[in-house]
């Protein structure tokens, strides 16, 4: 039997240590009443036969595409040294590190990993990562709730709209207040967001760069906030960020990320990595683990998880939040990549991407009838409008084999012509002419 | 050892990720952030040196028997990191078949979820399956908003939730989180009482979340009695598959009445736990939740093509921004292929089989309070132990120097001291042996020399941490 090591004389042995005459007898307990009305199992296959079947369903994939796909998850080059380290079995055959001393690896690793997503964003705390962006975003906005103790919510329309529709589902049984402040154009309506606050806000939510690509400084909104007292949430793009205004800078209480595009693939959604940080004032309201530095009894440096007086395994219903088995081994992936390139090739990646991005807008608003969406300054992601439909035009380039980007239609009324449209520096210029010339063929 | 950041050297490269330099300011400097970020600079060199090193200060599977108590931490084939690495899956766009026409380009992913949501309701009698919930915990959360959409669309006024003391801490903190006051139901002779539950229950209880075996490593013998009970107030029974590996092929918990489940794929169906995730956590339902479950599903046309399916009205809506944890989804599916119905049987007898050789052996050395036959896993308690000062923990980090792995201790809450054994299938009989060996010898040192277990572990990088000095000094990063 495969993993199953035992010969059939350890069983018998086994057995006679137990005092027991067969394995059936260990599960005497289930009564006839509680077996199994059907176990309709196909028979198990050899290793070879499960890789040829699942090797025959990624083949029925389309990944040869050239793709301009992006709306928050985007394919950014992986140095090989980041599959190479993580996959380890010291690492990646590790639990939770409930012993310290046997898990310094781990641990060490991800209090390096808090110490980078803390200078990226510019903030004082991170923990040890949550499931993704979107369960980020509504972990802040729980932690918003309980400091401030209100219950209304300003969110910005230009933030993403798959995170909305998450903190919505999230949110349906809980007694709190939703407002949205429509987006301008594909802008963040600052004026409108200032307008919303109020001395019943307990947090204010945007998203930098904005869902549509454009870039923001929030300062003086996040002024604004904290004079009413409501807390500053504000959704970042690691990548862009080693070049953007920091949330920090801004005056950001909380500061979240899908880290995704930190040495993750993008492997059908999942499993991705939600960043999480804060000022040192927020931490108490922080989830999940938080790895902290200290010394052993015989002073040299380690380290423990931390603060776990917030976590449900001690505080169980009154726990800051559920949440327990987080994405480690990707916040691992995130510190090995961001190590690899190291704060040279992070800020060059970045840069080459929003090259890319501002050739490639370029070349499809030269076609006639195509115009930018996205006013004002915009890093590796842009919207366009089409004179068509962009649901159709997507259609039909995708059958010529270049995704064209992400129709905004399928989340804002009124924007069926607009395109999302996304560069990285994996995008060649030569892909941008084959895509340009694509879609003016389309167009005509 | 030095951190990566201390190990950096100002301007040193690291790998050149794309050849040119974008020239021109494409955004306005006061958008623009100053001076250095602080990030790694490195050689590659250093860093894959770095992060190896560190790796030798961890404990894994893979070089150490691991037999931490409600984690099922059996072996993680090697094979199924392949099947999760093939190109075909890994440079898959999630929002690729959300577009027009372009669910023909996904067909090889959308297969992969909706016959893994098969598998697991055939080895669990449920009715459907969603693959989004992104742990155990977020599935325990679904669950419970699950829950809370059934009563809604009943017009039920529903307000608690009961959890059993044996519960996982998770269970009682995922009721609260989505809204209900938890109510804690005592254990009598370690298992769920009626009489007990009896007297907690009412109209006002939107369900019950229990698991069996439970925490103690036993079956809830009362399991048909409780689902009875709580038909009669049209309260939901959920279950925590935490503790699945005890039971398949045996019992299936849709059969014997249960209305939700949440799998842990990193537990019983063998994908790795990362040093703390990524895990995955399937929910399950009966037939009366399948309109409730979360948006997307994944459906099959009558010619066979497979299509994302967002029409359900009552649906709670998006608790994952795709589908899951596909690529920790996609192992699990090659793990239940290769074992097969057979083969998962085999591996719930298996681990039982060593669990309960490892209890016996331990007759006589170790208090067992609930001495009788067990399922998964058991607890010991050393609470006699530690009237000689000689306490779980110590146990613990004893077992660490031996080169185990440690049971979790001081779980469940309702015994003493305990330390809590889940061997798993995939342990040979020589490395059980072993380590029950080593336990006695360690509970034989209690009378003898309890300073050097009060001292252990000492051939390890580091002794141990001074955990009070971490909570006050709050050094969460280099820079605080």
């Amino acid at each position: 039997m495969p993993y199953v090591p035992h010969t059939e004389d350890e069983v018998r042995e086994m057995l006679a240590t137990i005092g027991v005459d067969s394995i059936a007898d260990l599960f005497a307990e289930i009564t006839d009443d509680m077996r199994p009305k059907s176990f309709d199992l196909p028979e198990g296959l050899s290793e070879m036969e499960v890789v040829t079947k699942l090797e025959a369903m990624a083949n029925k994939n389309a990944t040869d595409r050239t793709s301009f796909l992006g709306a928050g998850f985007y394919d950014h080059y992986i140095p090989a040294a980041v599959d190479a380290l993580t996959m380890r079995g010291e690492f990646y055959t590790a639990y939770t590190p409930y012993q310290p001393e046997a898990s310094q690896g781990t641990l060490q690793a991800i209090f390096e990993y808090q110490t980078a997503v803390t200078r990226l964003l510019g903030m004082e705390c991170a923990n040890a990562s949550v499931y993704d962006g979107g369960t980020a975003l509504y972990e802040a906005l729980m932690m918003a709730v309980r400091k401030t103790k209100r219950r209304k919510i300003i969110v910005s329309e230009a933030l993403n709209p798959i995170y909305r529709v998450m903190l919505e589902s999230y949110t349906s049984n809980l007694d709190l207040e939703f407002v949205t402040v429509p987006h301008k154009d594909g802008m963040t309506d600052i004026e409108g967001l200032k307008a919303a606050i109020d001395g019943e806000t307990a947090a204010l939510l945007v998203q930098n760069p904005n869902f549509f690509g454009s870039i923001n400084d929030f300062t003086e909104l996040f002024t604004a906030a904290k004079a009413q007292k409501a807390i500053s949430i504000v959704s970042s793009y690691p990548v862009l960020q080693t070049l953007l205004k920091t949330p920090g800078d801004m005056g950001a209480d909380i500061a979240v990320a899908e880290g995704q595009s930190l040495g993750l693939p993008l492997s059908f959604g999942g499993p991705y990595l939600g960043i999480m940080t804060c000022t040192k004032k927020m931490v108490r309201q922080m989830p999940g683990r938080i790895v902290g530095r200290t010394v052993d009894s015989e002073g040299r440096t380690g380290y423990v998880l931390t603060l776990q007086a917030r976590e449900q395994h001690i505080r169980r219903q009154k726990a800051t939040s559920n949440i327990c088995s987080n994405q480690s081994l990707c916040a691992l992936r995130a510190i090995v990549h961001m190590s690899a390139l190291g704060e040279l090739g992070m800020k060059r990646a970045a840069r080459v991407s929003i090259e890319r991005a501002h050739i490639c807008a370029d070349r499809l608003t030269a076609i006639d009838g195509v115009e930018m969406l996205t006013k004002g300054p915009f890093g590796n992601e842009f919207a366009i409008t089409l004179p068509v439909n962009a649901y159709e035009v997507t259609a039909k380039l995708t059958a010529r084999g270049v995704v064209p980007g992400f129709p905004l239609g399928r989340y804002y009324e009124g924007l069926e012509n607009g395109l999302l449209v996304a560069c990285t520096e994996k995008t060649s210029e030569e892909q941008i002419g084959i895509f340009a010339e694509m879609l003016k063929g389309a167009l005509r | 050892m030095k951190t990566i950041f201390e190990k950096s050297v100002a301007g040193r490269e690291g790998c050149w990720p794309c050849e040119g330099l974008a020239e021109e300011a494409y955004i306005p400097t006061e958008l623009l952030r100053d001076g250095d970020i602080g990030l790694p600079s490195a050689s590659e060199l250093d860093v894959v040196r770095h992060f190896t090193k560190l790796s030798q200060r961890n404990m894994g599977v893979d070089g150490n028997f691991y037999p931490l108590g409600s984690c099922t931490m059996k072996y993680n084939p090697k094979f199924t990191e392949v099947v999760a690495g093939l190109p075909g899956f890994t440079r898959l766009h999630p929002v690729l078949p959300q577009l027009q026409g372009a669910g023909g380009l996904c067909q090889g992913a959308l297969e992969v979820m909706y016959e893994t949501e098969h598998l697991l309701s055939e080895i669990t009698g449920m009715h459907a399956y969603t693959l989004h919930p992104m742990a155990g915990a977020h599935g325990e959360l679904t669950g419970v908003m699950l829950m809370a959409a059934y009563h809604k669309d009943r017009g039920n006024k529903k307000t608690k939730i009961i959890v059993p003391d044996s519960a996982h801490g998770t269970n009682p903190a995922s009721a609260a989180i989505a809204g209900y006051d938890v109510v804690t139901v005592e254990s009598v002779n370690g298992i769920v009482d009626p009489d007990a539950l009896a007297a907690v229950l009412d109209d006002e209880v939107a369900g019950m979340m229990m698991t069996c075996p439970n925490t103690l490593g036993l079956f809830e013998t009362h399991l048909p009695k409780i689902v009875k009970m709580l038909r009669k107030v049209d309260a939901l029974l959920y279950y925590d598959g935490a503790n699945l590996n005890a039971i398949m092929g045996k019992m299936r918990v849709g059969d014997v009445g249960f209305d939700i489940v949440h799998l842990n794929l990193h537990k019983t169906f063998a994908t790795p736990h990362g040093g703390g995730g990524p895990g995955s956590g399937p929910v399950g339902v009966c037939e009366k939740l399948k309109q409730f479950l979360p948006i997307s599903r994944v459906a099959k046309q009558e010619d066979g093509q497979f299509y994302l399916d967002y029409n359900h009205p009552k649906s709670i809506g998006y608790i994952a921004p795709f589908y899951g944890n596909f690529g920790v989804v996609l192992k699990a599916y090659a793990y239940i292929l290769r074992l097969g119905g057979v083969g998962l049987t085999r591996a719930t007898e298996n681990a039982v089989l060593a669990a309960n050789y490892m209890r016996k052996r331990l007759d006589g050395h170790l208090e067992v309070p609930y001495d009788r036959i067990c399922m998964h896993e058991f607890v010991a308690s050393a609470a006699d132990q530690a009237k000689k000062g000689v306490r779980a923990l110590d146990f613990a980090k004893a077992l660490l120097d031996k080169g185990h792995h440690a049971p979790t201790i001081y779980f469940p809450l309702i015994v003493p001291e305990s330390i809590m054994i889940e061997p798993t299938e995939t342990e040979n009989k020589e490395t059980l042996d072993h380590f029950i060996d080593d336990l006695i010898e360690i509970a034989q040192l209690v009378d003898t020399n309890p300073e050097a277990l009060q001292a252990a572990p000492v051939t390890l990088p580091v002794t141990r941490l001074d955990e009070t000095k971490a909570a006050r000094g709050m050094e969460l990063t280099d820079d605080l």
